[in-house]
């Protein structure tokens, strides 16, 4: 398993945390069960708290908690289960969160382009490396061209005519 | 029609290239058949009974003539001379070998075609009326906001794995040949008091195990905010849509469960939020797309045409085209032209590559360059003179592309079935063209008059034989076929869904059936003018059975 994040391999310093299992020290993962149950209890003892959601699990209920988390992982339990990009686009564009937003699960070479541009930065792909940083850099290349607004900042069809009419209109 | 900008053209030539470099990972070994179905599926490429398909989109079924003589090229280059067109108005290629296809979507991006979305679980083709900016009853185009919805919804990074296929349809006229209310969305262009335009639009329609007509979510929703609307249902049924079981995955479904209601309100809760961003439409684009549309230079012509009016007195077999086929145009002196894909006893839907040739010099030579596919697996010149339509009729015949049989009972709609569908409990195809034999005789077919059957080969329903007026359903009883027929159902502005009348019949016996239906008809008829459709409306399934179920 290789954590990819900003175009690089990088370590993972973060431990999932099963609901029964004991507490790390530092830089946990805990799941919404356990955060709905200890939430006073984690953040008192953590100052790096990430949280983990299952595809059935909506955002909707931690949408006033985000500043809390430095991670959230959501879980694609099977590459079809496509929930989690609606999720991924309410947390960044609609409840405001900024942190590392991680893709769990069936993340494969062919999707990973898709979770980007709806707002995830970070993916764990089952593969070595190398391998896992070159999914990710060739998923990359081959689309340039976006209908569709997202929060990613990426210009759309739609800007870039716009911008291509007024620059017209203005000579 | 539209033309594609460098933007366009890109995006497509990106994904020519991304699926060579997928069928390589798939030739080379590195996928497997599994892993690599997801990405053929993508770009409608279907492993069917013996071969590959290739599925390539028509947006909302309008054809320049260079992309038909493309389809002509890929049917005789790669294919065994034919194409198939399909009930969403897409063509069908069935012999493509999966090496080649990375070839056949380059030629088609030289033409500004692509085969992006076809299939999988995601935003399918938008369809669209077939007489679309030639209907004398159309409020506007509505090709427009499809090509709109097109972009949108290629490769929406949000939207590509949703719970199941997602389809939807738009209508400019009252009078509705898009069957938008059997869609998972259903848009109405109407007018609002204001005499402004927009759309009513329709959600949870659909076929299959549990037949729905689409109900109104919104009666009134301004043209700038439609794919902000669009995005809104999209991301709760993406959200909230059942991923448990296929057949309960549909958004018909949820919508269903929870009410329209409370659809419509988690809707409204979501647009809301997303109303005014970036997915508004300027008007800006709005115009820039619907100058793509813009009618074509048509003629001022006088409302009589002698040629045409002295052909129709002397020449019964053109006579009788016309009164089949031709209808009413919005401009004086031009007719709209339906090219049956159904000669009798033929495969329906099925059209060989001199055939495309052929029409695409005869749309251009007197169409505008522009041919359009019908949800009825029929093609349309949709803008003739009336002064030509002789001339138009004499070449089509030449090529047995002058079937005089639109509406009528030899006009019916077939799903490829057992003969190639890998889901199908029967076959489709052959019971066609027995049906077809059966009636074929004209004169018998104007007299039993204006009707509708489909026939799908599993409750797919691909045919949308519920919505039929007589609906033929193919299962298999211990390893059987066997046929069930539904009667009563229309997809038109008066949407219903057609009832089972009761056990189904076997091969041998299902075409009897049919007769006995259309015979029961012909006795209880009160006039020449009341349609089977009417006919069954007035009287009710009571009849029909007693016909089909007392003498067994
Ligand atoms: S109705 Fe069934 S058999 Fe016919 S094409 Fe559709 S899936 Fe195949």
């Amino acid at each position: 398993m290789t954590l990819v994040k900003n175009n690089l391999v990088i370590e993972d310093k973060w431990t999932f945390v099963g609901d029964e299992e004991d507490l790390p020290k530092t830089n946990a993962i805990v799941t919404l069960k356990r955060w709905q149950e200890d939430r006073e209890a984690l953040l008192a003892r953590f100052d790096n708290l990430g949280i983990v959601l299952r595809s059935d699990e909506n955002p909707q209920v931690i949408a006033e908690d985000v500043s809390f988390f430095q991670v959230i992982a959501l879980d694609f339990p099977v590459y079809t289960d496509g929930r989690a990009y609606s999720y991924a686009r309410l947390l960044r564009e609609r409840f405001g969160y900024k942190g590392e937003l991680r893709a769990i699960g069936n993340v494969l070479r062919d999707q990973i382009f898709l979770m980007h541009r709806c707002g995830f930065d970070a993916f764990e792909i089952n593969q070595g490396g190398n391998k896992a940083l070159k999914i990710w850099l060739d998923a990359q290349k081959e689309v340039t061209t976006f209908y569709q607004p997202t929060g990613d900042g990426r210009n759309t069809v739609l800007s870039l005519r716009e911008r291509r009419r007024l620059a017209k209109s203005a000579s | 029609m539209y033309k594609y900008d460098d933007y366009d053209q890109q995006l497509v030539d990106e994904r020519v290239e991304q699926f060579r470099e997928q069928v390589n990972r798939r030739l080379s070994g590195e996928l497997s058949e599994e892993e690599f179905r997801p990405l053929r599926l993508m770009n409608g490429v279907y492993l069917q009974l013996h071969a590959y398909m290739l599925r390539v989109a028509i947006p909302y079924g309008t054809i320049s003539t260079a992309q038909m003589r493309q389809f002509a090229y890929i049917a005789r280059t790669y294919d065994k001379g034919y194409g198939h067109f399909t009930t969403r108005q897409n063509i069908q290629f069935n012999w493509p070998k999966l090496v080649d296809i990375p070839d056949i979507l380059k030629d088609l991006s030289k033409v500004q075609m692509h085969a992006i979305q076809t299939s999988g679980n995601c935003i399918r083709n938008t369809t669209a009326d077939q007489y679309a900016g030639a209907s004398f009853d159309e409020l506007e185009d509505p090709r427009p906001w499809c090509e709109i919805i097109r972009q949108w919804s290629t490769m929406h990074p949000e939207f590509t794995y949703l719970p199941r296929k997602f389809k939807m349809a738009v209508t400019g006229s009252p009078s509705d040949r898009a069957a938008v209310a059997i869609h998972d969305i259903g848009l109405r262009i109407r007018r609002d008091d204001q005499g402004d335009l927009g759309f009513e639009v329709m959600v949870g329609g659909g076929l299959g195990r549990t037949p729905m007509i689409g109900k109104t979510i919104c009666e009134f929703l301004p043209k700038e905010d439609l794919l902000s609307y669009l995005e809104a249902i999209l991301r709760v049924y993406n959200q909230f849509g059942r991923r448990d079981n296929k057949y309960k995955a549909r958004i018909k479904i949820l919508v269903h469960e929870i009410g329209a209601e409370t659809f419509a309100d988690l809707v409204e809760k979501e647009w809301v939020h997303i109303r005014d961003s970036a997915l508004q439409l300027p008007q800006s684009e709005i115009d820039a797309i619907q100058a793509h549309f813009t009618p074509p230079p048509f003629e001022v012509l006088p409302s009589l045409s002698s040629v045409f009016a002295d052909k129709v007195a002397t020449d019964q077999a053109f006579a009788y085209w016309v009164k089949n086929n031709v209808r009413e145009h919005k401009q004086q002196g031009y007719a709209i032209a339906n090219i049956s894909l159904k000669p009798v006893g033929g495969i329906p839907g099925d059209i060989s590559h001199t055939q495309m040739d052929a029409l695409a010099d005869l749309a251009d030579q007197y169409s505008f360059g522009e041919i359009r596919s019908t949800h009825e697996q029929n093609l349309v010149l949709a803008h003739v003179k009336r002064d030509d339509l002789y001339a138009l009729w004499q070449k089509l015949d030449a090529y047995d592309l002058a079937t005089p049989n639109s509406g009528l009972i030899t006009d019916l709609i077939a799903c490829p079935g057992l003969d190639y569908c890998a889901l199908a409990n029967s076959r489709s195809i052959p019971l066609a063209q027995r049906i077809s034999n059966r009636f074929g005789e004209l004169d018998r077919q104007h007299d039993i008059g204006k009707i509708q059957i489909k026939i799908s080969g599993c409750i797919n329903a691909c045919t949308h034989h519920h919505v039929g007026h007589i609906g033929i359903l193919g299962v298999d009883k211990k390893g059987q076929e066997f046929y069930q027929i539904t009667l009563g159902g229309r997809a038109d502005e008066h949407a219903k869904i057609g009832k089972i009348v009761g056990a189904g019949f076997s091969t041998d016996e299902v075409v009897d059936a049919v007769e006995t239906l259309i015979d029961t008809y012909l006795n209880l008829r009160e006039n020449k003018e009341e349609t089977f459709l009417d006919a069954f409306n007035r009287v009710g399934e009571q009849p029909f059975k007693e016909a089909l179920y007392d003498a067994r």
